[in-house]
Parts: C-alpha cells; sequence; structure tokens
C-alpha cells in the first residue's frame, strides 16, 4: 500500500481552503437570488399582481343599441333589424373549409366574393376566432341552417343587429345612413366603440347630426383571456346606454306623398309648417337606399350614384343653390312697400323692355304687360315693373331685405351639409370681384337672376316667413331622447303688415286669379286654397341674335340648358299653415310641373291636419271611451 | 475501527453493505426536490399527469436507479473510464457538429441513436468533470500552475467548449467552461494565473460581441433592455418577471398561477419552469426551494470535504459545481438577471436528457461518498 507524501497532504489542504473559497461565492450566488427575489415579489409584488392582472383580463366593449329615428307620429323611419348570421370558427371544423363552405351553400347561396372573403379572414385571424359567412339571411334560410346543424361542425348561427331604414329612399336624404367607421372618423371623435369591428356611425343627415345621441354608450364586458387571446370566461359585464331615438317633425305620409309627387326629377322640395317652422315633408330626388351603406355598398352601386348626372348623393333642399328666379320677387315687393316705394298709386308701363345707359333688359312677355301695378306686377311676374322697383330700391335695400327673409344665410336646419347660397351687395362685389357694384347688376338681381344664389329651404323660409308674419326658422328635429329640442324663440318679421298683406294679395292673385302665372294649377277647393309665386331660373346666357330671332323653347334644349323652375306658396290663403318650396333642376318645361307638386302636397298636407277636420280624427278622452268611468 | 470501515478504506465491500453506505439523506432531499418539480408540472397542465408530470416521475425513477447504480461502482473503476469516456463525448460532438453542418440543420445538439436521441453536451458535462478530476488527480499543486501541465487541461476545457458553442449552444458552452475552471481553482491554480485570466476575459468580452450569432446578440440586447421590446423577443423575460412577481409573498395558490395557465409564459414547463413556483408559492416558496438546492449542495461539498483520494474530492466537488451552475444559470435567467440561454432547472424541469445528466451526476457523487474511504495514490491510475 503506497503511503501519502507531503505533497498530497498540501494538495488537499490547498482544496479545503479553496472549496471554502467557492462555498462563500455559492452562498453569496443564493443570497443574491434571493435579494432579486425579495425585490421582484415582495417590493414590486404588487405592481406585478397588476400587470399580470393586465394580462389576464381583457375589457371587452359591447356595443350598444342604436337610438331609433321615428316621425312626428311615432312611425319608425330608421330602426334596427335583427341580423341573421352564419359564423365559422376554423379550429372546430371537421373538415377543410371549402367542405364546410360546400356544405352551407347546398342551404344558402354563398357567391365567390363571399368565399375568397371567408379565406381571407380566416387568414388574418386567430383559428378561434368566428368569421361571418353570410349575414342578412332571410328568418327562412336561417331556419333552414338550423335544422342542418347537427351536420355542420364549426358553423354557428348567429343573431346580431343591424341598422334598417324600413322606407328606402323615401326619406334618404333626411336620415342619411350608417357605415364602417373610416381613419377620419377616429381622429374626429375619441369613442373606443369605433375600434369595435364592424362598428357602424352615422355618415349623413340625422344619423351624422345626432350620432353621438343616437350611439349610445359602449358596455363592457371583463373577460378572462390566454396569452392567445382566446377567451376564457367572462367575469363581469357592465350594460351600456343604449342610444337615444329621435323624433322628427317629418310626417312620413306627407312626405311618402312628397316623394310619388316628385319621381324621377331631379328636385328639391319642402313642405313646413309656417308658425313653428316644423319640416313637414323634406324630399330630395333622386335620392338613394340608405341600406345599401350599411352592409357595404357594392361599387357598381356606389358608381351609378357617383356618376348620375341627377346627383342622388346630394341633398338638393339645403345643399342645392340655385337663382331664385321670379320667386325673388315676393322679397322685392315686401321691400318695395315698406320702403314706401309702391305705394296704392304705384305703376309702371311695361313696353316688354326698359334700358340703362347701352344694355336692354327684357321682360319674360314680348311686347309687355303695358300698365302694371304692384299686385299685376306679381300677378304675371313683370319683369319690367320689378327692374324699375329694383333700380329704386339700390342693391343695399334688396340685400337686407332678402337677409330678413332668411335668403344667403344658414337656416340652421339640423342636417349637415347646409350652404348658405348668395344674396350679392356691394361689399361682396368688391370683395370677390374687385370691382364696385353696377346698377345694371341692381337691375338684374331685382328678377332673381345675375349672382342671386338661394337653396330650396331659404325659400321655404321666405315663404314661411311672408306668411306668417314672423321670423320662423325651419326644425327637423323635434325630440331627443327625452329632450324636446329648443327653437329660436319667433319674433315678428320686420316688415310692416301693410306690405305683409299686400305681398299676400299678390301672391294669391298668381294661383287665385285669371291671368295669373299659376292660375290653371290653383286649388279649387274651399278653404284650402293657396297663394304661390312661380320662377324660371335661366341657366344659360339668351344672346341678342337668339332674342332677335325668338328665344328658343326649353323643350328643344338638351336637359342640362333647360331652365330651373321653382315655385314658393303657403296655403290656406287666409290664416296660412303651410308652406312650401319646389325647386326641379332644368324643369321648366311643359305645365308647371313643379306648381303641380305645391298644389298637390299641400292640399295633402292640410287634409292630415288634425286641426282641419275634427271629425276625421275623433279625439279620445276619458269622457268618450265607452264604459270607462272616471273615479272622483 | 470496524471491520467495514477496514473493509471501506480498501475498496473491499459488498453490494449490501454499499447499500448501507449510500447516503439516504441525499437521496431522500433528491426526492423532494423532483417531487416539487412533479407538482409544478401536475399544475402546468391545469391539473393533470399528462402530458408532462407522468413521463416526468417515470424518468425521475430510472435516474434513481441509474443513481444508486452509479453509486456502487468503485470510484476507481470510474477513474479508469474518465478518459475513455471524454474521448466518446468528444467524438460524439465532432459527429454531432459535422452532421449538423452537412444536414445543413440550424442548431445541431443531438445524435439519434434509433429511436433514443443522445446530447453529446451533456454527455460532455459528466465526461469533463470526470477527465479533470483524473488528469488533476496526478498532479501537485505546484504542478498545477506549470504551464506546460496546465496547457493540457486547458485544451481539455476548450475542445468541447468551441464545438458546443458552434453548436450553437452558449449556456452549455459557458457550464462547461465554468465547470473546468472551477476544478483547476481547486486543484490550487496559482493566483497569478488566476488574476490576469479574469482580467483578460474582462477584456476580451468586446471581442467575443463580434463573434456571437445574431441570435445571442439580440438575447443580450433584449436582456439589457426588455420593455424596449415587450412584444417581441423581451417578451419571455418581461412575462418571466410578470410571472415571478406577481407571486407576492405567499403566492397565488397551487394551481392557481394565471400567467403559466393562460399561456402568458413561455417554455412554462422547461426552462421557466422555475417562475411558476414563484406565481403560485410566492418568496416563501421560492426561497424554500432555493434552500432545498443550497442543502444539496452543501451535502455535496461535505462528501467532497471528506474523501480521502484527490480524484473523489473533485469529481464531487466538480459535479456538485455542475449542479450549481445549472441553478444560478437557470434562475439569474427567469429573474432577468442575465441574458436568456437554452438552460433547464436541475431536477425540475420537463426533459429527459437533463434529468439523466443531473442523475448520472449524483450517482458520481454518491459513489464518491459511498467509496470516501479508499485512499488512491497519486501516480495511481485507477484499478487497473
Amino acid at each position: 500500500m503506497p503511503l501519502f507524501d507531503r505533497k498530497d497532504k498540501s494538495r488537499y489542504s490547498t482544496f479545503s481552503r479553496r472549496s471554502l473559497l467557492v462555498s462563500g461565492a455559492m452562498t453569496a450566488v443564493f443570497t443574491g437570488l434571493t435579494a432579486r427575489l425579495y425585490q421582484l415579489q415582495i417590493l414590486q409584488g404588487d405592481q406585478f399582481m397588476t400587470r399580470a392582472e393586465d394580462n389576464r383580463v381583457n375589457q371587452r366593449l359591447v356595443a350598444p343599441l342604436r337610438g331609433r329615428i321615428l316621425d312626428r307620429f311615432g312611425v319608425e323611419l330608421a330602426t334596427n333589424r335583427r341580423n341573421y348570421r352564419v359564423l365559422l370558427i376554423p379550429e372546430q371544423l371537421a373538415d377543410s373549409v371549402d367542405a364546410a363552405l360546400d356544405a352551407i351553400s347546398r342551404i344558402i347561396a354563398i357567391s365567390p366574393s363571399q368565399r375568397d372573403r371567408v379565406h381571407r379572414d380566416i387568414g388574418q385571424n386567430k383559428r378561434f376566432v368566428p368569421v361571418t359567412v353570410a349575414e342578412n339571411l332571410t328568418w327562412e334560410e336561417f331556419a333552414r341552417i338550423n335544422l342542418h346543424l347537427p351536420y355542420l361542425s364549426g358553423v354557428q348561427p348567429d343573431v346580431g343587429e343591424t341598422r334598417f331604414y324600413p322606407f328606402n329612399d323615401e326619406l334618404s336624404h333626411i336620415l342619411g345612413y350608417v357605415a364602417a367607421v373610416s381613419a377620419d372618423d377616429k381622429k374626429e371623435h375619441e369613442d373606443p366603440l369605433l375600434d369595435l369591428p364592424g362598428f357602424r356611425i352615422g355618415k349623413r343627415g340625422i344619423e351624422k347630426r345626432f350620432d353621438p345621441e343616437i350611439r349610445g354608450t359602449a358596455g363592457v364586458s371583463r373577460v378572462e383571456v390566454n396569452a392567445y387571446g382566446r377567451v376564457i370566461r367572462e367575469l363581469g359585464r357592465e350594460p351600456g346606454m343604449p342610444g337615444s331615438d329621435v323624433y322628427l317633425t317629418i310626417d312620413r305620409q306627407v312626405q311618402q306623398k312628397l316623394a310619388e309627387l316628385m319621381g324621377n326629377e331631379s328636385a328639391a322640395a319642402v313642405v313646413m309648417d309656417v308658425h313653428n317652422g316644423d319640416i313637414i315633408a323634406l324630399a330630395s330626388t333622386p335620392g338613394f337606399d340608405p341600406n345599401l351603406f350599411n352592409v357595404g355598398i357594392k361599387t357598381s352601386e356606389w358608381q351609378a350614384l357617383t356618376t348620375n348626372d341627377h346627383n342622388p348623393l346630394l341633398n338638393k333642399v339645403m345643399s342645392g343653390v340655385y337663382p331664385p328666379g321670379s320667386t325673388y320677387k315676393c322679397a322685392m315687393a315686401l321691400a318695395a312697400v315698406d320702403a314706401g316705394i309702391a305705394t296704392p298709386g304705384f305703376s309702371v308701363f311695361c313696353d316688354g323692355a326698359t334700358t340703362l345707359g347701352n344694355n336692354v333688359f327684357h321682360c319674360w312677355k314680348r311686347g309687355g304687360h303695358g300698365h302694371v301695378d304692384l299686385k299685376r306686377g306679381i300677378q304675371q311676374s313683370c319683369d319690367v315693373f320689378f327692374y324699375e322697383v329694383a333700380r329704386r330700391l339700390g342693391i343695399d335695400r334688396i340685400e337686407e331685405a332678402s337677409h330678413r327673409l332668411g335668403l344667403g344665410r344658414l337656416t340652421g336646419i339640423e342636417l349637415p351639409g347646409e350652404r348658405a347660397g348668395t344674396i350679392p351687395g356691394r361689399a361682396w362685389k368688391l370683395a370677390n370681384f374687385g370691382v364696385p357694384w353696377q346698377l345694371g347688376e341692381t337691375l338684374v338681381t331685382g328678377i332673381g337672376q345675375g349672382y342671386v344664389l338661394t337653396t330650396p329651404i331659404q325659400l321655404a323660409t321666405m315663404a314661411a316667413r311672408i306668411a306668417s308674419g314672423n321670423e320662423v326658422y325651419p326644425r327637423i328635429a323635434r325630440v331627443v331622447g327625452r329632450d324636446a329640442q329648443t327653437r329660436p324663440e319667433v319674433k315678428a318679421l320686420q316688415f310692416s303688415d301693410k306690405a305683409i298683406l299686400a305681398v299676400h294679395e299678390g301672391m294669391s292673385a298668381v294661383t287665385n286669379e285669371p291671368g295669373g302665372t299659376a292660375y290653371p294649377w290653383r286649388i279649387i277647393e274651399p278653404g284650402f286654397e293657396m297663394a304661390g309665386k312661380t320662377g324660371t331660373a335661366q341657366v344659360r346666357r339668351i344672346t341678342r341674335e337668339e332674342r332677335a330671332s325668338g328665344v328658343r323653347k326649353n323643350e328643344s334644349l338638351p336637359w342640362r340648358l333647360r331652365d330651373h323652375a321653382l315655385f314658393v306658396a303657403f296655403a290656406p290663403v287666409l290664416e296660412p299653415k303651410y308652406a312650401c318650396a319646389v325647386v326641379i333642376e332644368h324643369g321648366a318645361v311643359g305645365p308647371h310641373p313643379q306648381v303641380q307638386i305645391a298644389r298637390d302636397i299641400l292640399a295633402f298636407t292640410q287634409k292630415r291636419d288634425p286641426a282641419r277636420l275634427p271629425n276625421a280624427y275623433p279625439v279620445k278622452t276619458a269622457e268618450n271611451i265607452p264604459g270607462f268611468k272616471v273615479t272622483p | 475501527m470496524t471491520t467495514r470501515h477496514y473493509a471501506a478504506e480498501r475498496g473491499r465491500l459488498s453490494i449490501p453493505e454499499k447499500l448501507l453506505e449510500v447516503n439516504w439523506g441525499l437521496v431522500v432531499l433528491i426526492g423532494m426536490i423532483a417531487g416539487v418539480g412533479f407538482l409544478m408540472l401536475y399544475s402546468i397542465a391545469g391539473g393533470s399527469f399528462q402530458p408532462w408530470a407522468a413521463p416526468q416521475i417515470y424518468r425521475f425513477i430510472v435516474g434513481l436507479v441509474i443513481l444508486i447504480a452509479i453509486a456502487m461502482v468503485d470510484i476507481r473503476i470510474w477513474m479508469n473510464v474518465a478518459y475513455p469516456a471524454y474521448a466518446i463525448a468528444l467524438l460524439l460532438l465532432v459527429a454531432t457538429t459535422i452532421m449538423g453542418k452537412v444536414g445543413g440543420l440550424g442548431a445541431q445538439r443531438w445524435i439519434e441513436f434509433g429511436p433514443l436521441q443522445l446530447q453529446p453536451s451533456e454527455l460532455m458535462k459528466i465526461s469533463l468533470v470526470l477527465a479533470l478530476a483524473r488528469y488533476l488527480h496526478g498532479l501537485s499543486v505546484e504542478d498545477v500552475s506549470r504551464p506546460l501541465k496546465l496547457l493540457i487541461p486547458l485544451v481539455m476545457i476548450a475542445a468541447p467548449a468551441f464545438l458546443v458553442l458552434i453548436q450553437p449552444n452558449l449556456g452549455t458552452a459557458v457550464i462547461l467552461i465554468a465547470d473546468g475552471c472551477a476544478l483547476l481553482f481547486l486543484a490550487g491554480l496559482s493566483w497569478w494565473w488566476i488574476v490576469p485570466a479574469i482580467s483578460g476575459v474582462l477584456a476580451a468580452i468586446p471581442v467575443a460581441w463580434e463573434f456571437m450569432h445574431d441570435y445571442q446578440k439580440r438575447r443580450v440586447l433584449t436582456f439589457l433592455n426588455p420593455e424596449h421590446d415587450s412584444l417581441g423577443a423581451g417578451w419571455n423575460i418581461s412575462q418571466a418577471e410578470i410571472t415571478i412577481g406577481s407571486g407576492g409573498v405567499a403566492g397565488k395558490g397551487y394551481l392557481h398561477g394565471t400567467q403559466s395557465h393562460l399561456n402568458f409564459l413561455p417554455e412554462k414547463q422547461t426552462d421557466f419552469i422555475y417562475t411558476t413556483i414563484g406565481e403560485e408559492f410566492g418568496f416563501v416558496g421560492s426561497v424554500a426551494l432555493l434552500l432545498l438546492f443550497g442543502l444539496v449542495i452543501g451535502y455535496g461539498i461535505r462528501i467532497a470535504m471528506s474523501s480521502r483520494s484527490q480524484f473523489g474530492r473533485l469529481l464531487a466537488m466538480g459535479v456538485t459545481l455542475n449542479f450549481f451552475f445549472y441553478i444560478m444559470i437557470n434562475a439569474a435567467m427567469v429573474m432577468g438577471l442575465i441574458p436568456v440561454v437554452g438552460i433547464p432547472m436541475p431536477l425540475i424541469s420537463y426533459g429527459g436528457t437533463a434529468m439523466l445528466t443531473v442523475m448520472v451526476g449524483f450517482g458520481l457523487l454518491m459513489s464518491v461518498h459511498v467509496h470516501r474511504f479508499v485512499e488512491i495514490p497519486r501516480h495511481s491510475a485507477g484499478l487497473i
């Protein structure tokens, strides 16, 4: 047995010493690890607990039900409809996606583009995220899917809510539509709801104007999720607030009638209450079907809307500007009497034209009207009479009177996109053209041509103000949620009663006395008669040569070059209740179609008025319900 | 002096006698730590033995048998086996490297022998400790610091470390180098070597950076600033810290960890399992496990000190340090103290190869313990 040598002894002591050092180092490391644990778990434990909770708990927004839009009697104009959908959950499929789609397509129709979208959606999402295969199914289709469900693994029927407009294009420009949220919308509003997939936001009309109220507030569902975002379970739910209902001043029956009367013309028409400014009906044709935008409009449909020369997407009632033509003479007449120019004995001799310097200003009637006073001037729309009135008034008084009647100013109707139009004046001319106002321009302005541009809603407002003698403003929203909308205080119009009565007389003569420009299309029924003023707005310049050889008839011109046909009216003549304005673009053809529309709609509106026919609408009270006893 | 003691000194114990000599306290301790691992694997699977806990238990039992079997073999035989084992491990490493390059695979870390997957790098961890202990056993303290004598162990360390590094497997390479250097230190390497070497390593860090793989650089950068990229590469570190930290003092309760159960934790059953212990058992549980590890290491040091042979001492200490380096690197990694390297938590993390390596290591440690009275002369080459 070999013995240990001294060297062995020395290396053993070295080993022991160094092992001790190593042990010390290991102890230090373990102490360090413990310190780190102390730091993470005790000092920062709460903070990491919060972060673990953030990981685990997801707040999911629950979209609120969108508020309805109703007419003045509570008829639903925009509502929510059950949206029957078929969803596909890729991870639950027994077979391939195509096999599942084939199986579904044997029950309901699935287009190739739907197929592509399904594949794309599946590719973009986790395999447990449901993908929409088809939506807006009929109840029958939905029932068929449910019947076959046992053989369709991974297919999930689902009921959602979607916006629905029962009257299609009849109210398109009032209601507007809802559509997917755009990037700009997100910049504009800060509502987390906008990030919700499939969320819809109001894009036009009432849907846009009252979107914050109609939208409601989001509910929150707290769910536990795993690292891949799969929902494990719901931890709690806070219900949101459904959106507010909006009650309009519109009478859907009148609206329907108006849309019917306007047909396919490129036209704008509005009926309003002359006392409080309530819009009873407002139509701009052609319209569009707002339901199309909800599900995503097809490119072809969108192109059809944007390339149509009748401009279906434009609300012509408030966004279309037209020269008022002779309808402007109402304002001129009012100003003239008020200014003491058109006194009872005042008359002008019309020989078919008037001259100013080198310029000749023609009357629409070749040969002239002879001696014309205010009433005949309005009744027969004599241009020469109003050239003279305008010359005497001067542009400043014309401008001022127009503004008092609401022309050239935003009316403040609760619809987005309203335009102010133009009432020219000295300052305006200088600012826009850099040259001073010319007297000849005053004359042209006097017959509502030249620079004057108005919207149909302004013309209706003017008619309503003349009819009531009050400064009314058009309003379309009556109640939003539970709040009755406040209206501007109704002040008396700043024209003398004498002036207002004189214009009433003239406008009544237009329709109710032989020789009036609208006499053939008057309302005959006693007590329902209307007063009005026709207008024809030139959209082209008539050359001297053409004037000499005879002005071309509108019928012989291409549609684009024909004159606009306008009419403003109110009814009944005595104690006026409703005012109306109708503009048909390039429609001055044949027997004044715009007057016929106004006549029919005013007659219809008056007959709908419960106050006019008390017997037709028996008002139920506690006393007249049989068998009902009022307990004292 | 009893008869058995006398026999032990001469290395002439029968198998039943050797079984009595086994340090059963250490075996129980190892079993306890492995038991914690089973509990966690059961919890992470959502309260199920499948897919992890059951196979792990099975592997542990196999490992236990291997441990005892190795403990029964005389350490002088292990001394004989040391160089051949090292040579085989090195050859296999070369083979994996070549096959990896030829096969065109990214990280080639194992060789397939039919159904069995062998990781030569794991085999090398044990073989290197064996071979170095064998070599250093023959040197006096003065010899260790002689340049020519020192060159051999340095090459023995560097060759496998280099091969593992280019696999690439930074974690294992670091452990190999650490094991080797620790053994040189314990054998009595002069401070005149140690101090300049440490200074040299520190100076070489920027150079090493240049040679790192992109993924390794990314790991280091991510480690230095995990919040910068907390959904990408920083995700692991951030989530690991959240998991540990959210356990607080007493933890969320067994089976109630949210981070692991909801899959926010990457590699939750392997490299990051320690975070789940922190989450479900809190500071108390995490420190308790560290204490258990500390006890095992304490046993290891005591066994090393009580061995009468330099080979036994170095082998015991080498195996213990190898175990320690696993724990240190893994714990520091999941606590966000060092960059992410693929090193499992010994006895706890799910995985067959690591379990086998650790149990073989403990087998050798136990062999040293059983044969602690055997004296081996400096110039002896073992039993044969």
